[in-house]
């Protein structure tokens, strides 16, 4: 039950949105995310749907596994469709009592979704194709300039790295605590819910007491291993940046370039 | 056989949250043998971990002197450069789950020479040599946590040889361990240092594996009160079991043949393959008669 759990969602492959750098990968997804913002037009949103439709070709992520990640935020999309609908004035295409349809609100709400799954789609693909220590190292080298105004840049990053190491131990070990206090007799599935919480104590309360040991000795045998934070330090899988992250960059920039030359002509 | 590590009247006193010193090693002196396997034997707390934590300055004397290569680590701690020690003394602790950081096998591996700033390319090297000699090449793009203990524990190993460990500290590696693991993990001990030579420091609750060593030291109260071959220490059964510890299996019932008017040879049986001949030998003798 517990164990189905996978940190992030990455889809292994070799693709070419698998082999860009993730640090490229990571301002490319900002950069369109900024566009999808600034160019609200319909022939802008062509271009970006077909750049997004090819790349989501070109992943080598199922469309299925691809749409999936669009269910968890479907009921806001859903909302926000019917509020734009509803709450738009203009020109009337359908009334039923005192529910008025505007042309206005079917394309203002079609808009807004079509802007909110581009979203979602685009950064589904970032974390499909990158796997969760790629993005680990792309954050840290990302964040690194942050350093001199006191952002823990390489801290955060360790601290991820420890995660994505010990969270499914954790679960695990969650997972073996409650089917330990099951056996015993504790019921976590009936109840009121404050019943239910009570019943999580004696699951949390082992699982913190045995976090904190893990904690200390991982500290000790990160020391051992002459750990001394991240002054010095090297990376075995040093990212590098190849021509296909600068033609990546060339071809977004220029897609950058046309929908600006496209929205001033407007 | 110069000496490799040098422990001088070493005292340590942990700080209790009163203030108070608790102490948990009183005047160990102690000398190791480049190449040299150690087995450390003792009962729970009588300061086997804390002893390992001095070697490469994990912990630092509270009075005495810990020198490695001829580095004092009181020394090098206070010139901020105890990882020269720490990369000569590679160290395994007991629990399997607790020392892997990383989230795939080759990336954990490679912590060590990363932290000490060698070379991308030359990790990879160390990388895939220090898997081959565990033999865990295969798993290398593994999770930990789908590893058993034994495979987890290699995977350790091979951490501290990524940073080209002279020794190795093994702070009772395979007590967590089942019967299957801990033959892996003695099996590469054992290897290790044959063929490379390694300084071994096992620390340990099983007679079998201490009679693998060179040298035995058996730890009481923070002192070492006994030293020598494994034969000449497991054949002090007696004091052995006075001071909270077993004897390997064959040399208890050995003694108890003995006791029950078994005539045995004189010799110490220690091992089953000797209990076996003793045994051997008393029925040859019977035919005779
Ligand atoms: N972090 C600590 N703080 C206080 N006392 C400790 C600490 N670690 C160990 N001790 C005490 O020091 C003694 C020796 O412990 P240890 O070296 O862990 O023994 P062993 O490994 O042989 O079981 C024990 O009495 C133990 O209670
Ligand atoms: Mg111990």
């Amino acid at each position: 039950m517990l164990s189905d759990i996978t940190i992030g969602q990455y889809y292994p492959g070799n693709s070419l949105l698998h082999r860009l750098d993730p640090r490229v990968k990571i301002l490319l997804l900002l950069l369109l995310m900024a566009e999808i913002f600034i160019f609200a037009s319909w022939t802008a949103y062509g271009f970006i749907i077909a750049l997004t439709c090819a790349l989501m070709c070109c992943s080598g992520v199922p469309l299925k596994v691809l749409l999936r990640s669009l269910r968890p935020l479907l009921w806001i999309i859903v909302l926000t469709f019917i509020i734009h609908l509803l709450g738009t004035p203009g020109e009337t295409a359908y009334q039923l009592g005192v529910i008025n349809i505007t042309w206005e609100g079917l394309s203002r709400g079609t808009f807004i979704c079509l802007r909110l799954m581009l979203l979602i789609l685009l950064s589904s693909l970032l974390t499909f194709t990158t796997s969760p220590v790629k993005l680990t190292d792309a954050m840290e080298a990302l964040l690194s300039p942050f350093r001199r105004f006191g952002l823990p840049a390489h801290e955060l990053a360790m601290m991820m790295t420890i995660a994505l190491r010990f969270v499914p131990t954790l679960i695990e070990e969650t997972d073996r605590i409650m089917k330990a206090q099951q056996s015993r007799g504790v019921d976590f599935t009936t109840g009121s819910i404050f019943t239910r919480l009570k019943a999580m104590v004696p699951i949390l309360v082992p699982l913190f007491l045995s976090a904190f040991r893990r904690a200390d000795e991982l500290a000790l045998a990160m020391e051992a291993r002459c750990y001394r934070g991240g002054v010095g330090r090297t990376q075995m899988k040093a990212l590098a940046v190849t021509r296909l992250d600068y033609i990546a960059v060339f071809l977004m920039i220029a897609m950058a370039a046309g929908l600006s030359v496209l929205a001033w002509l407007d | 056989m110069g000496s490799f590590i040098e422990i001088e009247a070493l005292e340590h006193s942990y700080q209790a949250a009163d203030g108070a010193g608790r102490k948990a090693l009183g005047g160990v002196s102690l000398s190791i043998g480049r190449g040299e396997f150690v087995a450390v034997l003792g009962a729970n707390g009588s300061g086997k971990s804390t002893l390992a934590r001095h070697l490469n300055g994990l912990l630092l004397p509270s009075s005495g002197h810990v020198r490695v290569e001829g580095m004092d680590t009181r020394e090098l701690a206070e010139r901020g450069e105890l990882w020269q020690v720490r990369s000569k003394v590679g160290m395994v602790f007991q629990n399997p789950d607790n020392q892997l950081i990383a989230a795939m096998v080759e990336d954990d591996v490679a912590f060590g020479p990363e932290n000490l700033g060698v070379e991308p390319l030359e990790i990879r090297r160390r990388v895939k040599e220090s898997l081959e000699a565990v033999g865990m090449t295969r798993f290398r793009k593994r999770a930990p946590h789908l590893l058993s203990g034994g495979q987890k524990q290699r995977v350790a190993i091979a951490g501290a040889l990524a940073m080209e460990t002279d020794c190795l500290v093994l702070d009772e590696p395979t007590a967590m361990l089942d019967p299957q693991g801990r033959k892996e993990v003695l099996e590469v001990v054992k290897r290790l240092h044959r063929e490379r030579g390694l300084t071994v420091i096992l620390i340990t609750h099983f007679m079998e594996e201490a009679m693998e060593a060179q040298r035995v030291v058996v730890m009481d109260k923070g002192c070492s009160v006994m030293e020598g071959t494994p034969r000449e220490v497991f054949a002090r059964g007696e004091e052995l079991k006075a001071l909270g510890l077993e004897v390997p299996l064959a040399g208890e019932l050995a003694a108890r043949l003995r006791q029950a008017g078994v005539p045995l040879p004189k010799e110490a049986i220690l091992t089953v393959e000797e209990l076996l001949q003793g045994l051997q030998a008393l029925r040859g003798k019977a035919h005779v008669h």
